[in-house]
């Protein structure tokens, strides 16, 4: 594969491989709480061969109980710790689906786990990101989910988020939509609509936002899973922190939020990002569950144009790079698979190249003004647009849009050398008045 | 006539348990809803004159709901807490806000007193003659013709017109007579590169068969005022089955037999029923309680409401570049001439001449081709309380256009958003003169110059709230003529508010800048 032969024509100055490492973000967790612990269980991927070989877990359960719940989660994956809210002490967590059956079969150290994270007296939010009867199927078939009998702290929210094919094919018919020619704007619109794709988008904007609100708002520990817990769970948990977290919102901080929460939580990228819309075959696990996640991240930008340190620019490479890349950071399904082979020394991380001040400067957004606020988006259907930059890219010409972008460039800096001046001469004026008290009128 | 109620709730189009507590005021002129909460004590203003109606639903427990439903379709959801106040408020703004037919001098403009320095210069500040000037006219090939100074020669039209400057008062006389309305063909837009003339007229009474000498001289004389050119475009903007059904009435379209070179095209944009009744949609859509994506979209496209959009634009182009590129001169109508013939017509003033993007431009714009040239306001516009048939969103639909030209080329408008929702406002809410009456000769009639104000002068007055940051007069996107995309996936839906006025205070949190209030918990999520 390419990125193991790509060599880098620049200069590295800062290994990607090395920025986001688990045990360097639990440092920051340790200074807010002491609530939770860094686990080595999974050491050799042995517990859960898709999660990182590091993961967070309440520090009053021990290894012993985690493999012992990895047994009773979908995929060996138990829950962790997704999201800490320092406004408030809550949680979020994600797993896989409980391993329930027809027969409710119960795991006293699963129940133990999450109900460590709930203060005395207090509720949580489990949400489900299937419906009642796709969590029902799933019971049939050995999965299922937390009975209240079981889980009686917990209350339970059904979603209805697709995954898989389903998404595939709104794909599909989306960039078959945009790529018409007819120039009837009934078709445009009914083409539109058939793919479902921004219902997609608002389905699991909406769920992302409940999460949030959830937890900053009533205060309340939330667990997240679907099936699997690669997916829709991923797409929830990581676009709440974009809700709940102005860090996220930086770039560096986004870029530990995609390493954290997509590809060392075991997104299986190679699967989903194998052949995109235009493929003639149609692998089963191709979906475009990033790109989904991507496109919220879009509409949020565009509803908090100033909250955001990085641009459109920024997420579309992103995009780019999940489906073909010369660099190794979107490889492989799992950190396991990294590991054995050699990724970090065999291949260049998209981080060091993207991180260089020449290629920043491209991906920084000019509005940007730091900000501490939890952020809201709507989820009217009248506030989610299609992403033109993404499905209309070389449909038709973005000059007239990038000038106006060049423009309101020129005019920030315009008015940030404005404001220099003020302030230079502000400070003249105010040196001024102290030397010369005397020149007053006589 | 002014009186109040207290504790009343404002609620929340979304979540209802954000309401708001407050002070309902009703004054000779409007409602305000003063909230309790100090310090900021927020004001809510609705105009009378923008309430569309007033509705009184059955009382809860938590109060008895007033709603009121505004022409620029926000929607103000209060509850009263008894009863008796309720029905004494509905039925007060019900009177207040209907002056009842033909009663013009009841409309606000009449007795709104701003603090005004002078009347008649504010008047003066916009004048559609001085932009016949700034085209270089009169010249060699167009002049003034006073044929219609008293109104006699067409009662709608205004009264100093452009005609080709070999059009004698006898040829234009006799055009009038074969045209609806006796809305003869009349210079809209001049180009002073290339000597192509945009002219606009209404349909000629054709029937079957019928011939006009003189207006067939009066077209001929509009092709001989363009030297360049060895024929012109004769445009009709309706649907070719609506204009064929009229020639049953009497009246019709050119025969491209009877007058020499031209050459006549359709452009298919739908009637004013139509287009009432697929703003109608729209506005159902967008008050839907909560619609998911699906619906939103389906009741868009069955509401053809951008399809409609789309045919104006593209009128506009079609002329547009007949001017520009071709050089030819285009005669434009519909069926009387003041719908579709005025959007379509200022369209494509817009594409053509950077000037029309200029805020001063544009206000001379609509002066001069929508109300020096008699579109019918306050019936489209429902000022008074008239036949529903005659109201229909034609200038909404062009303030529209602009909206999707402004989306397309950010640079190359000095006015912004807000400049069109402003002027969209003011159409409908009779605080000033400009709109009021449906022609030219009625507004003197009415003296609306000596006893209105002018919208123009409040708006240049306030002009920085309505300029573009991006405009740029040299930039190249605000030169020469605009070529804009009409492929479908180009016009946008969203962040419309002329269309989501109703709900935009409430559900869509734009954040401009680190101001936390801007940003409040504004709805719940459990509710979708």
């Amino acid at each position: 594969m390419y990125p193991f032969f790509y060599r880098p024509m620049f200069e590295v100055l800062e290994d990607g491989w090395n920025s986001f490492l688990p045990q360097n973000a639990f440092k920051g967790l340790e200074s807010m709480t002491d609530e939770w612990r860094l686990s080595e269980v999974n050491k050799d991927f042995s517990v859960c061969s898709s999660y990182p070989s590091l993961v967070v877990v309440p520090k009053d359960v021990d290894d012993d109980a985690l493999r012992k719940v990895a047994t009773f989660r979908h995929g060996g994956r138990f829950p962790v710790l997704s999201y800490y809210h320092s406004k408030n002490g809550m949680v979020m967590m994600r797993a896989g689906q409980p391993l329930a059956g027809t027969n409710g079969r119960r795991c006293k150290e699963d129940e133990k786990l999450i109900n460590a994270t709930l203060r005395p007296g207090k509720r949580g939010y489990i949400i489900d990101t299937r419906t009642i009867n796709v969590a029902q199927q799933a019971k049939a078939r050995g999965g299922g989910f937390e009975s209240e009998a079981n889980y009686p702290q917990w209350r339970r929210i059904h979603k209805s988020i697709e995954r898989y094919n389903v998404l595939q094919e709104s794909l599909i018919k989306l960039v078959e939509a945009c790529n018409d020619q007819s120039h009837s704007m009934d078709r445009w619109l009914s083409k539109l609509e058939a793919s479902n794709w921004l219902s997609h988008v608002r389905e699991i904007l909406t769920t992302a936002c409940l999460a949030a609100q959830c937890i900053d708002r009533e205060g309340a520990s939330v667990l997240v899973h679907g099936t699997e817990g690669t997916d829709s769970t991923l797409q929830v948990t990581s676009l709440a922190q974009i809700i709940l977290d102005p860090s996220c919102r930086t770039i560096k901080g986004f870029q530990r939020l995609v390493e954290r929460e997509w590809i060392q939580a075991g997104h299986p990228f190679q699967q989903r990002c194998a052949q995109s819309a235009y493929s003639n075959s149609k692998p089963r696990h191709e979906a475009p569950v990033f790109l989904l996640f991507l496109d919220c991240v879009w509409q949020i930008l565009r509803q908090f144009p100033c909250s955001f340190e990085f641009n459109e620019s920024f997420l579309v490479l992103l995009f780019e790079h999940a489906y073909a890349s010369q660099f190794g950071t979107f490889l492989c399904n799992c950190a396991a698979d990294r590991a054995r082979l050699s990724l970090p020394e065999k291949t260049v991380s998209l981080w060091s190249w993207m991180n260089r001040p020449q290629e920043l400067e491209h991906l920084t957004n000019p509005l940007y003004e730091a900000n501490s606020l939890v952020i809201w988006p709507s989820v009217a259907p009248q506030s989610l647009l299609l992403w033109e930059g993404v499905f209309l890219r070389w449909n038709r010409s973005s000059k007239c849009l990038d000038e106006a972008y060049d423009e309101m460039v020129h005019i920030i800096e315009y008015n940030k050398e404005l404001q220099n001046k003020v302030n230079c001469l502000r400070r003249q004026l105010a040196e001024l008045e102290t030397d010369e008290p005397v020149l007053q009128t006589p | 006539l002014d009186h109040f109620v207290e504790n009343v709730k404002l609620l929340d189009r979304v979540s209802p348990r954000r309401s708001r507590v407050g002070t309902l005021y009703l004054t000779a002129t409007h409602s305000i809803f003063v909230e309790s909460l100090a310090p900021q004590r927020r004001e809510t203003w609705v105009l009378h004159s923008l309430v569309c109606c007033v509705e009184k639903q059955a009382s809860t427990e938590s109060g008895c709901p007033l709603l009121i439903h505004c022409k620029n379709f926000q929607v103000l959801h209060f509850s009263v807490p008894q009863e008796s106040d309720c029905l004494d408020v509905f039925l007060s703004l019900q009177r207040l806000s209907q002056p009842g037919e033909q009663k013009y001098e009841e409309l606000y403009c009449f007795s709104y007193k701003p603090n005004v320095p002078q009347r008649r210069q504010e008047w003066a500040f916009v004048d559609a003659r001085a932009d016949y000037r700034r085209m270089g006219l009169p010249n060699s090939q167009w002049k003034l013709s006073s044929v219609n100074r008293h109104y006699k020669v067409s009662e709608t039209y205004p009264a100093d017109l452009f005609v080709p400057y070999s059009a004698t008062p006898p040829v234009i006389v006799g055009s009038s007579k074969f045209r609806s309305r006796g809305r003869f063909p009349a210079l809209s837009y001049y180009c002073k590169d290339n000597h192509a003339a945009i002219c606009r007229s209404s349909q000629p009474l054709s029937g079957f068969s019928a011939r006009c000498l003189e207006d067939e001289q009066m077209l001929e004389a509009v092709l001989r005022s363009n030297p360049h050119s060895d024929f012109m475009y004769v445009v009709d903007t309706r649907p070719k089955l609506n204009a064929i059904a009229n020639r049953a009435a009497g009246k019709g379209y050119e025969n491209e037999d009877n007058y020499s070179d031209i050459k006549f095209q359709f452009l298919g944009i739908e009637n004013i029923h139509v287009m009432r009744n697929s703003q109608q949609k729209m506005l159902e859509v967008s008050e839907l309680r909560s619609p998911s994506m699906s619906d939103f979209l389906e009741g868009l496209e069955s509401s053809g409401w951008l399809k409609h959009i789309k045919a104006v634009l593209d009128a506009g182009i079609f002329i547009a570049k007949a001017i520009a590129e071709e050089g030819v001169s285009v005669l434009v109508h519909c069926a009387d001439g003041w719908d579709r013939t005025a959007q379509v017509c200022s369209v494509a003033s817009v594409l053509l001449d950077p000037f029309y993007r200029t805020l001063r431009g544009l206000m001379v714009l609509i002066e001069k081709d929508w109300i020096s040239f008699g579109h019918k306001f306050s019936h489209r516009c429902s000022h008074l309380d008239g036949d529903p048939k005659e109201v229909s969103p034609i200038i909404d639909q062009f303030l529209e256009c602009l909206w999707q030209l402004m989306e397309q080329f950010p640079c190359a408008f000095q006015y912004n958003e807000k400049f069109l929702i402003t002027v969209h406002n003011h159409v409908y809410s009779c605080q000033y003169g400009n709109f009021i009456g449906n022609c030219q000769r009625e507004r003197i009639e009415l003296q609306v110059h000596q006893k209105t104000h002018s919208l123009w002068s409040f708006l240049w007055t306030n002009r920085a709230d309505y300029i573009n940051p991006l405009y740029r007069p040299d930039h190249s996107q605000t030169q020469g003529l605009l070529r804009p995309s009409t492929a479908p996936y180009c016009f946008k839906f969203q962040h419309n508010e002329v269309h989501v006025a109703s709900l935009a205070p409430f559900l869509h949190p734009r954040q401009f800048g680190n101001n936390e209030s801007d940003n409040q918990w504004t709805q719940s999520y459990w509710d979708f």
